[in-house]
């Protein structure tokens, strides 16, 4: 019977499957780090267990280390749960690239890099964007930490079936729209609810001719409207991207790997339970006026009337008016980074905006790059200088300001354009009033001050 | 986990669409590596404001929230629902949930309880009208009951089975090492594998 993408990938990874009950799943690689893990760790402990395949998980520090100033610049609380995560790596045999390694940073930035994700493998984290691998056809989604503490027992997880989705999206992207835009203009289509209970897969000519970057930003949001796992079927473009990299398959190894992940589409005729549409000539440049990632419009557009309760409050908490234009928002603060944008393909295009400029007076502006490779391949080619120049901050890797659980945080009041995944209440920091926007945006609303449109800015390619 | 067990409780009305769980509990709790004591800071921000629901006095030691869909949607931090836990809470009742938070709270032995739009408007509208009104909720019987209004929700069998016995799923799986090695075996050989 003709199989979708996700079918193939949860049957492939099918321990046990019994009517009734949940699958069982075997879990390939098992991302750890130091917030959700530390209870996980502890409870295994106390119930005299072991971790069953040390060697099929990794470790890194992300969440809450500083980005300068290393380890000594963390607070008491986020020293301890760093160094116990160290002390549970050890203990475990895990591998950890903690502070201070050069493999070290956001946990979805490195399992690529490293060339640990690979198309066909199950991939699970104790974090929500854990998505993004997807972007390799792989099935990856984030878990809680009792799930974690089952996946380091057991190597496995017990999951419900979830139903299969696919959102077909054809035609060329408008100069200046990028992946991110892609994912935003799909939320506000959408809904942020509107994948709940299903796995996602992205296809059609514009997915296809997106990078790796920009299908890993685009799988990265799919957890924000809902669904768990978004993917994409592995192609030339994936494969180019893994050959050669630290932990790919090498020689014999390489062309049978090959062989198999090409039978990773979904088969001709295969059915979705649902599926969605997308024109990409109709996308624009979004800009979220409100408090999810579903409150976007155009960067041309005005922010809406309020329809509901929701929308008031979030109105409330923006201090927006209905009928502003987005382009007169003033800004006090930008972030480039976060899983979804800190990648090398993001700090090029936002260094492009940037080069030769100043960010404006008003404005303390961040850029925090996704891992240390990066980091050090974005220093390189110099794009650490053109930030600096220009007046931005340039900082260590690590999650920052997207959740601002070290000490990268808004003031109550700021107001910042953010390349990052969540607009939340308080998200950035408590009383932070954040606009999620693509990386170019972020650089062009930096040197604007206000939030403005890249197209219109004279600086994007056309 | 601890059997669940029918209870009656206080149940408050948060009628709000789509409450992620960074409001449920703000990142800067996160950074503890305790499991317990998450209680005092449920709703940390929130809280903060004198005329939020959880702040009077009627909905003290309530034990059910009733709220509105996609509750716990957003960030998977297991943390939401132990605070919620930690905090007296024994069942959620909403027409959605994140599918995270959903697992999550299954997992810990706090309720999800899954009904209708409509129903849900109801039993806020009452816990609203009647505040301290207490709620009944029975897994065994699948149903809530609250005043005059009760309604049958729907779980699946296996998660209200290991809620009702307070199974140890880990302990579950643990005797299925057979299958697990076996499937071993097939893996593939090109998957990575990281020595520490």
């Amino acid at each position: 019977m003709a199989q979708t993408l996700i079918q193939k990938l949860w049957d492939r990874h099918l321990v046990r499957s019994t009517p009734g009950e949940p699958d069982l799943l075997y879990v390939d690689l098992h991302l750890v780090h130091e917030v959700t893990s530390p209870q996980a760790f502890e409870s295994l402990r106390l119930a005299g267990r072991r971790v069953r395949r040390p060697e099929l998980a990794i470790a890194t520090v992300d969440h809450n280390n500083p980005t300068r100033g290393g380890v000594e610049a963390a607070d008491e609380i986020s020293r301890k749960q760093m160094a116990t995560l160290a002390e549970n790596c050890e203990w475990a045999g895990i591998r950890l690239y903690g502070l201070g390694s050069r493999q070290q940073g956001i946990v979805h930035v490195i399992g690529p890099e490293q060339g640990l994700t690979h198309p066909g493998m199950l991939i699970v984290c104790g974090d929500s964007h854990t998505s993004t691998h997807g972007a390799f056809g792989t099935l990856a989604f984030g878990i809680g930490s009792s799930e974690v503490e089952h996946v380091l027992a057991t190597q496995t997880l017990l999951q419900q079936r979830t139903k299969d989705m696919a959102v077909n999206i054809e035609g060329e992207l408008p100069p200046g729209v990028v992946a991110k835009d892609v994912a935003l203009g799909i939320i506000a289509r959408l809904g942020v609810a509107a994948g709940a209970g299903h796995s996602v897969e992205y296809r059609g000519s514009t997915v296809r001719g997106l990078s790796m970057e920009g299908r890993m930003t685009l799988c990265n949001l799919t957890i924000e409207w809902g669904a768990r796992a978004g993917m994409v079927a592995p192609d030339e473009t994936t494969f180019a991207f893994l050959e050669g990299r630290r932990h790919a398959p090498q020689g014999a190894l390489w062309q049978a790997a090959l062989e198999d992940w090409r039978t990773l589409a979904s088969d001709e005729g295969a059915v979705f339970d649902s599926e969605v549409e997308i024109d990409a000539r109709e996308l624009e440049p979004y800009v979220t006026w409100g408090t999810n990632p579903g409150q976007s419009v155009p960067v041309t557009g005005r922010v809406p009337e309020p329809h509901g309760e929701t929308d008031e409050r979030a109105l409330r908490y923006m201090a927006l008016k209905a009928g502003t234009a987005i382009q007169d928002i003033a800004l006090d603060r930008v972030f480039i980074g976060s899983c979804t944008n800190s990648r090398l393909e993001d700090l090029r295009a936002a260094a492009e905006v940037v080069r030769g400029r100043k960010v404006h007076g008003r404005v303390r502006a961040l850029v925090v790059p996704g891992s240390t490779p990066v980091k050090l391949a974005a220093e390189a080619e110099g794009l650490d200088r053109v930030f600096a120049e220009a007046g931005f901050e340039w900082r260590d890797a690590g999650c920052s300001m997207c959740l601002g659980m070290n000490p990268d945080i808004l003031q109550p009041g700021e107001r910042c354009a953010s390349t990052s995944n969540r607009n939340f209440e308080g998200r950035q920091g408590a009383g932070g009033r954040t606009h999620l926007v693509s990386p170019p945006m972020a650089a062009a609303a930096a040197i604007a001050g206000h939030l403005v449109d890249v197209r219109e800015f004279g600086l994007v390619p056309a | 986990m601890k059997k669940f067990e029918t209870f009656s409780g206080v149940a408050a009305p948060l009628d709000k669409a789509d409450v992620d769980t960074d409001q449920i509990i703000p990142k800067q709790f996160l950074r503890r590596i305790e499991r317990s004591g998450f209680g005092p800071f449920l709703f940390f921000d929130w809280r903060k404001d004198p005329g939020f629901v959880l702040n009077q006095p009627a909905y003290a030691g309530s034990r059910v929230l009733i709220t509105g869909p996609n509750f716990g949607c957003g960030s998977s931090r297991e943390h939401a629902a132990w605070s919620l836990e930690d905090a007296g809470y024994r069942a959620v009742i909403a027409p959605s949930f994140g599918d995270i938070f959903r697992n999550n709270s299954l997992k810990i032995g706090l309720l999800p309880v899954h009904l209708p739009a409509e129903q849900v408007r109801a039993l806020l509208d009452l816990a609203q009208e009647q505040p301290g009104v207490e709620a009944t909720v029975d897994l065994e019987a699948q149903r809530v009951t609250m005043g005059d209004l009760s309604y049958r929700f729907q779980i699946d069998a296996h998660s209200r089975h290991c809620l009702l016995e307070g199974l140890d799923e880990i302990a579950q799986t643990l005797r299925l090492e057979p299958e697990i090695a076996a499937y071993e075996e097939r893996r593939p050989a090109w998957l990575p594998t990281i020595p520490a």
